[in-house]
């Protein structure tokens, strides 16, 4: 095990105790063992277990984990997924389904291993990142540059443990018309630990157009990182979907730098796993940079689903649309913190965050955490957050019409949802979203 | 036919109906008239089944079943309908899918074949059409920015697509120009006929001209007080409800 001597301290008791540092401590020695002598990562991975280990896991004593404390939920932090034989990546390309009916370039990943790329689109190149790594590909630093996501622990966690991903590419000036498609999937019957990292440049002038979706049916426990960095003028539209197995524990986080005048929008559906936290760092570091995030969670049983987000406007002329809808039934646990910045320059922004949140079961819970930072005086920032139950009288006017209580239930539900969902523009995307989710709907009980 | 007998409810502790007796016999159009506050609208309510109210005493006969013994919905698909004083909004829900939705539910409840996508466009279509109801609103979002006679108008829509044996109008006539009033008035008369009853809840004689009723009852305090044919009402008109008022007080 690495510490530093210089920040140990006798105040601060010896987090690393806990069962959540020490078994990421072993996994990651092991880990380490694996890699190939004179890996160009090794310092960056010790830096960032470092990091982590200084403070130990975060837990509800830290402000950004209050209401999910990871210590807890990594009391039994499986290790890394080794990579996987032949028979498995067929057998877990099999059986992906999410999204499989929109029309895509496909990129698979396997227990946290890319497996399968398709035949790319024109204007678009993709570099793995064991190459990336080896070789400290400048890319890589881009991560960096997003200020609000420094220190992150589930970012220093990837960074320790990433052991593949890409680097996506997207030429000046090219518009690309197919969706691209990246399925992780996990496939496998003991729980194990994954680390991917994706980063998507998309030049000036460029577009793209991607989906991301988790599956699987073994208790996985994936931390995926996704950075996109845009050019001026680009524009990118990112699908996420959630539908990791009832047991796994799902980590992600996805930061943006975005240039002057891109237009970028993202959207997460939650509707798989047994805990999860998304988290998005977006830095406007362009003028005038268009942002709109969408998000459905929909949780049930034990559940709990965290979704953190923050913006940062750094320049003039920003617009943010933020807007979350969370479902939360059975005994399950939801969390939305967002938090909106704007910095002095930043005048002329116009930012508005919205989470609302129907609680549908007795046991439901739900923690709503809407913040603005606002240092410039000429702006436009507005936040909401909503906890409420379906309503008795739209409740009452759709059985006056005949549908008896389930069918008028699952028709507000979806009518809920759906107005975070209309945000996606993909057509074919949205309205395979939007089966998921009737059919996540149909499955409650 | 629809016989109401001794009806008695409460709403957290108030009394609101007080022994109410009304029959609506098959194929009448009755009409109740009486001050705010003599319970016609919970009277509706209690018909269709909301669950808001306490029904201490009394029966609501629906050719003989009683519907107190029923949900909402169950009653729904048993043939009542609540056209609604105030139609609600449901963002996210197209208007079309409100209404597969709604006449798949009943048919469904009935044991009937669910109606196939051209089938079901045509009965909207010719419908919609008699109510001056465009494609445009069809497309929207149930009720959602519709002005106060494209709800009821939408209301009556669903009363023709649904076509049930018992129909409740309350306060039809609120909020309508004269215009919507016609259009909505044709729209239930052309629903009228020799099985299916009608009751009209209104404080204004003026849609009676329009829809002219077989029956008036006046309602105070709960109860029906008086009751008479179609002049009834005009006699109403004339001279207020002061006298009902404080003969039940």
């Amino acid at each position: 095990m690495t510490t530093n001597p210089a920040t140990e301290s006798a105040e601060r008791p010896a987090a690393q105790n806990f069962p959540a540092d020490t078994r990421l401590a072993q996994h990651f020695d092991d880990f380490r063992s694996r890699l190939p002598d004179g890996d160009g990562s090794v310092v960056r991975r010790l830096e960032a277990m470092e990091d982590i280990q200084r403070v130990g896991v975060p837990n509800r004593r830290v402000e950004e984990w209050k209401y999910t404390d990871l210590r807890a939920f990594l009391h039994e932090a499986a290790a890394p997924a080794s990579r996987p034989d032949a028979a498995t990546v067929d057998a877990a390309r099999k059986s992906a389904h999410v999204l499989a009916d929109v029309p895509a370039a496909r990129i698979d990943f396997v227990n946290g291993y890319l497996a399968d790329a398709a035949t790319l689109p024109e204007g678009v190149s993709v570099v793995p990142l064991s190459k990336a790594l080896a070789e400290a590909h400048p890319a890589l630093a881009s991560l960096d540059q997003v200020e609000v996501a420094n220190g992150n622990a589930l970012i220093d966690l990837n960074t320790a443990f990433v052991d593949d991903g890409i680097i996506v590419q997207v030429a000046a000036g090219h518009e690309i018309g197919e969706v691209l498609h990246l399925r992780f999937i996990n496939h496998g019957n003991t729980p194990f630990a994954t680390a991917t990292r994706v980063l998507v440049l998309v030049e000036k002038d460029a577009a793209l157009t991607i989906a991301e979706t988790h599956e699987g049916h073994v208790a996985a426990q994936p931390n995926s990182l996704v950075a996109f960095v845009l050019g001026d003028s680009a524009r990118v539209e990112h699908v996420r979907v959630n539908a990791e197995g009832a047991g796994a524990i799902a980590l992600s986080t996805l930061t943006a730098l975005l240039g002057g005048e891109a237009d970028f929008r993202s959207f997460n559906l939650v509707a798989g796993s047994a805990v999860s936290r998304h988290q998005l760092f977006i830095a406007c570091q362009g003028e005038n940079a268009r942002v709109t995030i969408g998000g459905v969670t929909m949780i049930r049983g034990e559940d709990h689903a965290d979704t953190t987000l923050v913006l940062d406007h750094a320049v003039p002329g920003g617009e943010s649309r933020e807007l979350f809808k969370t479902i939360v039934d059975g005994d399950a646990t939801g969390v939305f913190q967002g938090k909106i910045i704007v910095r002095q320059d930043a005048q002329k922004t116009d930012g508005r965050m919205m989470s609302a949140a129907l609680l549908v079961s007795p046991g439901a819970t739900m923690y709503n955490k809407p913040e603005l930072e606002i240092w410039a005086d000429d702006v436009q920032c507005a936040h909401g957050a909503t906890c409420g139950e379906l309503d008795e009288d739209l409740l009452f006017y759709l059985s006056a019409r005949g549908l008896p209580p389930a069918e008028a239930e699952a028709l507000l539900l979806q009518a809920f949802i759906g107005e975070a969902i209309e945000l996606v523009e993909h057509e074919s995307m949205r309205e395979a979203l939007n089966a998921l989710a009737v059919k996540r709907l149909e499955n409650r009980s | 036919m629809i016989e109401i007998k001794n009806l008695v409810v409460e709403i957290e502790g108030n009394r609101i109906l007080n022994g109410l007796d009304l029959t609506v016999a098959d194929g009448e159009v009755a009409a109740i008239m009486g001050p705010n506050g003599s319970g016609k609208s919970t009277l509706s309510y209690v018909i269709a089944g909301k669950e808001d109210y306490e029904v201490l005493d009394g029966e609501i006969l629906l050719d003989g079943e009683n519907l107190l013994e029923l949900e909402a919905y169950e009653r729904a698909s048993k043939g009542v309908f609540l056209a609604f004083q105030y139609p609600l909004e449901i963002p996210g829900v197209a208007t079309m899918s409100f209404l597969k939705a709604i006449l798949n539910a009943q048919r469904k409840a009935r044991e009937e074949e669910e109606l196939t996508t051209p089938d079901f466009l045509r009965l909207v279509r010719g419908a919609a059409e008699k109510l001056e109801i465009n494609q445009e609103m069809l497309k929207r979002a149930l009720n959602v920015g519709f002005s106060g006679g494209e709800k009821k108008r939408m209301e009556i829509l669903q009363m023709a697509l649904l076509q049930p044996k018992f129909c409740i109008l309350d306060e039809t006539d609120s909020g309508l120009d004269i215009d919507a009033l016609r259009i909505v008035s044709e729209g239930v008369n052309a629903l009228r006929d020799e099985k299916r009853a009608f009751l009209v809840i209104t404080h204004y004689q003026r849609l009676l001209n329009h829809i002219v009723p077989d029956t008036v009852h006046v309602m105070s305090k709960g109860r029906i007080v008086r009751s008479g044919g179609k002049e009834l009402a005009l006699e109403l008109e004339a001279s207020g409800y002061a006298e009902y008022s404080t003969e039940a007080a």
